[in-house]
C-alpha cells in the first residue's frame, strides 16, 4: 500500500510540525523520523520536505539557525515557534475532526472491511 | 585498511564536489540550500555505508533517491519564485564568502568612482566657473567628468596593465586638450561638433579599458556592444528614476515655503548625473548573464517595425517622383537613420547564435540593411553637389565622413547577410566584419574632436 501524493502533500505540515514540537531538528533526521512513525509507508522526497521547511520559516511557523557539533559538519536545524505551536493546535483540532467522522462513518457500517476487499485494491 | 578506506573518502570528497558544481548552477538553489542538500546527502551516504554499502555505491543510490536536480529546483522555484526574479546586485543575499567579498570591493570601488565623477564635476566651481554661468564650459567637458571614472573602474576590474593605463590617461588627456585648450568660440560650429564627437571618443576609451584584458579578442569587443547597449538602458532607467526623485523634491520643498532650485541645479542634477554614468556601468557588470539583456530585445521589436518604415518611404518616394528635400540638417538626419540601422543589426548579432541557420528574421535583416542603403545612395546623389557648390565646412565635412564610414559598414555587412541567408558564408564572418570595425568609429571620433578645430582654423 502506498498513501496517495495529495494525501502526503495535506498532511505535510502537520506532520512536519508535529516532529518539530517534539524538539528541534534538521531535514534529514526528519525524513528519517516519517519513515520510521509511519512504517515507511510515507514516501516523502526532498523536493517536498526542504521547500516545506523554507515555507514554514517563512510563515514564522518555525526558525533555523546553522549549528555544528564537535566534530560533527554544519547543519540547519529547525526549530518550532510559539506560532508554530498554535498553528500545530489547530491542524490537530482540524484533522482529529476528519479522523473522527472518517472512524464513525467506518465504524457505523460495520465490517465494512471484509465485505468491500476488492475495494481496497485501487486506492 | 586505511590506504583504501583513505581512497575511497577522496573518490567520495571528488564526487561531493561535482555535485556541489552541478547544484551552483541552479538558479534556484541557493549556496544555503545547496549546504542543507549535502548535508542530506551526507547523512543518507553515511547510513548507506553503514549497512555495508561501498561509498561509491552508496553515494549514487543516496543521488538517486535525492531524485534529479530538476524535479528538485522545481519544488524549490515553487516556494522561492522571487529568485528567479532578482538575485541581483543590492538584495543581500549571500552566495558564499568569495563571492562576498568580491561583490563588496566592487560594491567600494564604485563608490569611490561615483565620489570622484562627483567631485570632478565639483571641482571646476572651486575656479569660479559655475555651471549656469558658465554652462559651455560644462557642456564641452561632459564626458570629462565621469567616463574617466568608469573606464578606472573597468581597468581597475580587469586588472588592466601599467602600460595600458597610460594609454588611457594619455587618451583623456588629449580629450581635455581638445575640450578646452583650442581657442574654440561657443557658439562655433567645431565646438558643437567637439561637443558631440569628444563623448564618443571617449567612449571608445572606455570600451578600451572594458576589452583591456584581451584587446585583440573579437568576442570581448562585441561583449563591450552588448555592455553598451546595457549600460544605455540602464542609464536611461536611473535618469527616469532621477527625474521623479527631483520633482518630488521640488514638490514637496516648495510646498513649505523653500525653493530647492539652487540645490537641484548644483548639486543633485549634476553630481547624480556623473554618478548615473558610473553606477549603470557597475549594475551591468554585477548583472550580465543573469537577467535577459534588453538592447537586443529593443532591437528584435524595432527591426520589421524600421525595415517596414523605410520600405514604405521607398516606395512614396518613387510614387511621388519628388526630389528630397536637403536642408542642411539632411545630411545629419540621415546620418542617424544609418547609424540607427546600424545599432539594429549590432544587437540583433550581439544575441545571436552564431551557429543557428539562416531564418526570416535574417532575411528582414538584410531587407533593412539594403533598403537603408538605397535611401542614403538617394540623398547622397542629391547632395554632392551642393557639397562642392558651398566649400567645405567642419559640419559638412564631418557629417560626408560619417555617413561614409556607415556606408562602407554597411553595404560590407549587406554583403555579408545575403551570403548568410544564402548559405554561402559563416554568421562568424559578420560578426568580425562588425567587431574589427569598432576601431573605425573610434578614430573617425578622436580625429573629428582632435583634428578637425586646427584643420579648419577654428571655425
Amino acid at each position: 500500500m502506498r498513501v496517495t501524493k495529495d494525501l502526503v502533500a495535506a498532511s505535510a505540515t502537520p506532520m512536519v510540525l508535529g516532529i518539530l514540537a517534539e524538539g528541534e531538528s534538521y531535514g534529514y533526521a526528519i525524513l528519517r523520523r516519517i519513515h520510521e512513525l509511519s512504517g515507511g509507508e510515507l514516501e516523502w522526497t526532498e523536493g517536498l520536505l526542504y521547500p516545506l521547511l523554507h515555507r514554514l520559516e517563512r510563515l514564522g511557523l518555525a526558525e533555523s539557525s546553522w549549528q555544528s557539533a564537535a566534530g560533527e559538519r554544519r547543519r540547519k536545524y529547525y526549530r518550532i515557534t510559539e506560532k508554530g505551536l498554535g498553528e500545530l493546535a489547530e491542524q490537530r483540532r482540524q484533522w482529529d475532526t476528519v479522523v473522527d467522522a472518517l472512524k464513525q462513518i467506518w465504524l457505523g457500517s460495520g465490517d465494512l472491511r471484509t465485505r468491500a476487499m476488492p475495494l481496497e485494491g485501487p486506492a | 585498511m586505511t590506504a583504501p578506506d583513505s581512497h575511497s573518502q577522496d573518490g567520495l570528497e571528488a564526487q561531493f564536489a561535482q555535485w556541489r558544481q552541478y547544484a551552483h548552477r541552479r538558479p534556484e538553489l541557493r549556496q544555503s540550500d545547496t549546504e542543507e542538500l549535502e548535508d542530506h546527502l551526507r547523512g543518507s551516504v553515511d547510513e548507506l555505508i553503514g549497512i555495508g554499502l561501498r561509498a561509491d555505491e552508496a553515494f549514487l543510490v543516496a543521488v538517486k533517491r535525492m531524485g534529479g536536480l530538476d524535479d528538485l529546483s522545481r519544488e524549490f522555484a515553487r516556494e522561492h519564485s522571487e529568485r528567479l526574479w532578482k538575485q541581483l546586485v543590492l538584495t543581500g543575499e549571500t552566495d558564499g564568502p568569495a563571492a562576498d567579498t568580491r561583490k563588496r570591493r566592487d560594491l567600494l570601488a564604485t563608490v569611490i568612482c561615483v565620489a570622484g565623477a562627483a567631485m570632478s564635476v565639483k571641482l571646476p566651481e572651486l575656479f569660479g566657473m559655475g555651471i549656469e554661468e558658465d554652462a559651455a564650459f560644462y557642456g564641452r567637458n561632459l564626458g570629462l567628468f565621469a567616463l574617466p571614472w568608469l573606464a578606472a573602474f573597468l581597468a581597475w576590474r580587469r586588472k588592466a596593465v601599467p602600460a595600458l593605463a597610460g594609454v588611457l590617461l594619455a587618451l583623456f588627456a588629449a580629450g581635455a586638450v581638445a575640450a578646452n585648450v583650442y581657442p574654440l568660440a561657443d557658439d562655433s560650429q567645431s565646438a558643437v561638433l567637439t561637443g558631440i564627437h569628444l563623448p564618443i571618443a571617449l567612449w571608445f576609451a572606455v570600451g578600451l579599458a572594458y576589452v583591456s584584458d584581451d584587446l585583440r579578442s573579437s568576442r570581448r569587443r562585441m561583449d563591450f556592444i552588448r555592455f553598451t547597449g546595457e549600460w544605455f538602458v540602464y542609464l536611461s532607467l536611473i535618469a527616469c528614476g532621477g527625474g521623479v526623485l527631483m520633482g518630488i523634491v521640488f514638490g514637496t520643498f516648495e510646498a513649505i515655503g523653500i525653493t530647492p532650485d539652487t540645490f537641484i541645479a548644483q548639486w543633485l542634477l549634476p553630481c547624480g548625473g556623473v554618478g548615473a554614468v558610473v553606477v549603470a556601468g557597475w549594475l551591468v557588470e554585477a548583472k550580465q548573464s543573469v537577467v535577459e539583456n534588453m538592447a537586443p530585445v529593443l532591437a528584435r521589436l524595432f527591426t520589421p517595425l524600421f525595415t517596414a518604415v523605410l520600405l514604405a518611404f521607398l516606395v512614396a518616394f518613387a510614387l511621388t517622383r519628388g526630389g528630397i528635400d536637403v536642408e542642411r540638417e539632411a545630411l545629419i538626419l540621415f546620418d542617424l537613420l544609418l547609424v540607427v540601422v546600424l545599432g539594429l543589426l549590432l544587437y540583433s548579432i550581439s544575441a545571436r547564435d552564431p551557429l543557428a541557420p539562416p531564418g526570416l528574421f535574417d532575411k528582414l535583416q538584410l531587407a533593412l540593411v539594403v533598403s537603408a542603403l538605397i535611401i542614403d545612395v538617394l540623398v547622397m546623389l542629391e547632395i554632392t553637389g551642393r557639397i562642392t557648390e558651398y566649400g567645405t565646412t567642419p559640419n559638412k565635412a564631418a557629417a560626408l565622413g560619417e555617413n561614409i564610414i556607415l556606408l562602407a559598414n554597411l553595404t560590407w555587412s549587406a554583403w555579408l547577410v545575403l551570403g548568410f541567408v544564402r548559405r554561402r558564408a559563416p554568421f562568424a564572418a559578420l560578426e568580425r566584419w562588425q567587431t574589427g570595425y569598432l576601431p573605425v568609429y573610434a578614430v573617425w571620433a578622436w580625429i573629428v574632436a582632435l583634428v578637425f578645430p586646427p584643420l579648419f582654423g577654428y571655425l
